[in-house]
């Protein structure tokens, strides 16, 4: 039976998705760099949060201001010392670096912390909720759709209004005009890849809070991530935010009518949609 | 071109391939059954290799849902035996069928998508067939079934193999899955080497290599891809309905997974060198070499492979293979044509005329097409 409550649980857990997918929507847009990693970095956040968490006695919503500026110095280096050289036409060098990552990344994390699943605790507010007549919505759910939609209109201003941003747009639609009008399209990226990074960390605490958390369940979020993406279209990230609702919603519906389902629900959402419309909902830039 | 060195070389690079196959096939005769069990490992590898070799490296289709043949032919193969009752050499081959088929709904969806999407939507619709193969309750669901007991033993050829070799049926069955594996890699490898120097071959790696000139000279992309995309898709099919049966157990996590049946096998070929014949052959046996050496660190020779994928694709993107032919010049298996003698004179001059800047072997594959 589909409720008004599992329509809202949808949307709610696709803030979640949309979160995971706004960093994958900043880098892929930008440079077109499938980054296969992106799933095995949300978790190599959480992990680093957990650390922090765990060694100052910190309640996560601060580490991810401790590790964020660390994310991002590592998406920097990442970027200007391994990505920014497999960039170009060829999509095969891009996908095998950061496939290759991604298995550093999981295997190197199961040597250091084990398969044991984790958690983040966030305290007494996992457990509270808020009632609207007869809904009853979880406190972080909404804290989580909440910091999606925030993110996405951060960085859309990010994208509109600053100077920045003009370089991001400019380096995207046209690299090599873009160079000679004086932007070093190889700085942008590393800026770009740096901002996403410090997404996946905020992406990382409510994945951490929300449910747990091992070494292997980074491919997973990777490919709703991916699929919300491409749902939204190319460059857009409104359309990330919308292609991660609709990847929640037909994963909430999925799940009422069959539990085995919630998945495979999610996928032949974005099946269906690439069918009808092969670049997606609202693509800005053309690929 | 009848250079008398180049014919001798040839000669004997035929009769050192022949002995190589020949003892290849005696393996079972002397060598251990371990020794069976890890080359049929490699082989099967090999297959798997060679198909996704041939769709990134030759027609430009970086698929990342190989795993969806691979588990689609182990759970027809269990289905054909637990379900049907029949062979499990007959369930191989309906493994590599029902792989086929799922191929040909699979690229009407896919080939709407370019470059990234394409490869996203591939692992997308692979992990789709693993969710529903998952519910598949006559075979066990989402913690999958096993082959019932001594169906290997009661396989076709084993009684024989055993009265031959004077083994057991188990080894019997391993030497007996061996050769099927050997067999289906000699035959991906000729079959591969014969397309690509076929005509549809020859389109293949024109529009690789050139996408607009090979479509004005009259090639449709389409067409050969669709093709050569349902063909490996039997080979890896095939490939996953043999590892299966000789593993005997299937589970939708373990048969298509993306990590084991695509991740790696793209390591293998973009260090062996992408692109080329030989390339997946030595990558492969680096791989091996990687997991026997570290054996004994547990997932420590996955964070080499793909620490050393890394800078191969950074610094030497056509691989150990390519690198060794850039550098030596010499070449086992060429793909590209040579002036052919056999062709009229007046063709080769008026062609000749027409484009004096262009190589030989480029005139070759334009008056081919």
């Amino acid at each position: 039976m589909i409720t008004l409550d599992t329509i809202m649980q949808g949307i709610l857990l696709g803030g979640l998705y949309a979160l995971f997918a706004a960093g994958l929507s900043l880098v892929f847009g930008i440079m077109r760099l499938v980054n296969l990693a992106h799933g095995d970095l949300i978790v190599l956040s959480a992990y680093l949060i957990l650390v922090i968490a765990s060694a100052f006695g910190l309640h996560p919503f601060l580490a991810v201001l401790v590790a964020a500026p660390v994310m991002f110095a590592a998406g920097w280096l990442l970027q200007t010392h391994v990505l920014n050289s497999v960039l170009g036409d060829n999509l095969l060098p891009p996908l095998l670096v950061t496939f290759g990552l991604s298995v550093v990344i999981q295997n190197g994390l199961l040597e250091g912390f084990s398969a044991n699943s984790q958690k983040l605790s966030a305290g007494s507010i996992e457990t509270q909720s808020l009632q609207l007549g007869s809904l009853s919505l979880g406190i972080m759910p909404l804290l989580t759709l909440a910091t999606a939609v925030l993110v996405i209109f951060a960085l859309n201003r990010l994208f509109y209004t600053t100077a920045l941003g003009r370089a991001f747009r400019a380096t995207s639609d046209d690299t090599v005009t873009a160079r000679l009008m004086g932007i070093r399209p190889n700085r942008i990226f590393a800026i770009a890849t740096g901002l996403s990074l410090v997404v996946s960390c905020i992406a990382a605490v409510y994945l951490g809070t929300r449910a747990n958390f091992d070494p292997s369940i980074g491919p997973a979020r990777l490919l709703y991530a991916f699929e919300a993406v491409i749902i939204g279209g190319l460059g857009s990230l409104w359309g990330t935010l919308a292609g991660g609702i609709v990847i929640g919603l037909a994963q909430a519906i999925g799940a009422a009518v069959n539990p085995e389902w919630q998945i495979l629900a999610g996928h032949l959402a974005f099946v269906a949609v690439l069918l009808v419309s092969p670049r997606g909902l609202f693509p800005r830039a053309n690929d | 071109m009848n250079n008398p060195c180049h014919t001798l070389s040839r000669v004997a690079a035929t009769l050192l391939s022949l002995i190589t196959i020949g003892a290849l096939f005696a393996v079972p005769f002397f060598a251990p059954r371990a020794i069976v069990q890890d080359l049929f490992g490699v082989l099967t590898l090999l297959v798997l290799a060679l198909n996704w070799n041939m769709l990134a490296g030759f027609a430009g289709l970086v698929s990342v849902g190989q795993q969806a043949f691979v588990g689609i032919g182990a759970y027809a193969m269990f289905a054909a035996v637990i379900l049907w009752g029949l062979d499990p050499m007959v369930g191989i081959l309906i493994g590599g069928l029902a792989a086929t088929l799922f191929a040909i709904p699979m690229a009407f969806f896919t080939f709407r998508l370019n470059g990234a999407y394409f490869a996203i939507g591939t692992w997308v619709v692979a992990d789709i067939s693993r969710l529903t193969a998952g519910q598949w309750m006559a075979l066990g669901g989402g913690t999958g079934t096993s082959l019932p007991k001594g169906t290997a033993r009661d396989m076709f050829g084993v009684e024989a193999i055993k009265e031959v070799l004077d083994v057991s049926s188990a080894a019997a069955a391993d030497a007996l899955t061996y050769w099927v594996a050997l067999t289906l890699t000699l035959l991906l490898l000729v079959a591969s080497y014969l397309f690509l120097r076929s005509r549809m071959g020859l389109g293949l790696q024109a529009i690789r290599d050139n996408a607009n000139a090979a479509r004005s000279v009259g090639v449709d992309p389409v067409r050969i891809k669709v093709a050569v995309f349902i063909f490996t898709a039997l080979g890896t099919g095939l490939c996953g309905a043999l590892m299966f049966m000789q593993i005997t157990r299937v589970t939708p996590d373990a048969a298509f997974s993306v990590i084991d049946w695509t991740a790696f096998v793209i390591f293998v070929v973009v260090i062996g060198g992408i692109g080329t014949l030989p390339g997946p052959i030595i990558g492969v046996a680096v791989f091996y070499c990687l997991q026997r050496l570290m054996a004994d660190y547990g997932t420590a020779y996955l964070i080499v492979l793909g620490l050393l994928g890394i800078p191969i694709m950074l610094f030497a993107r056509r691989g150990l293979w390519g690198t060794f032919v850039d550098r030596t010049g010499l070449e086992i298996l060429p793909l590209r044509h040579l002036a052919p003698p056999r062709r009229c004179s007046e063709d080769v001059s008026r062609l000749a005329a027409s484009q004096p800047a262009n190589g030989m072997e480029n005139r070759r594959s334009v008056t081919s097409i």
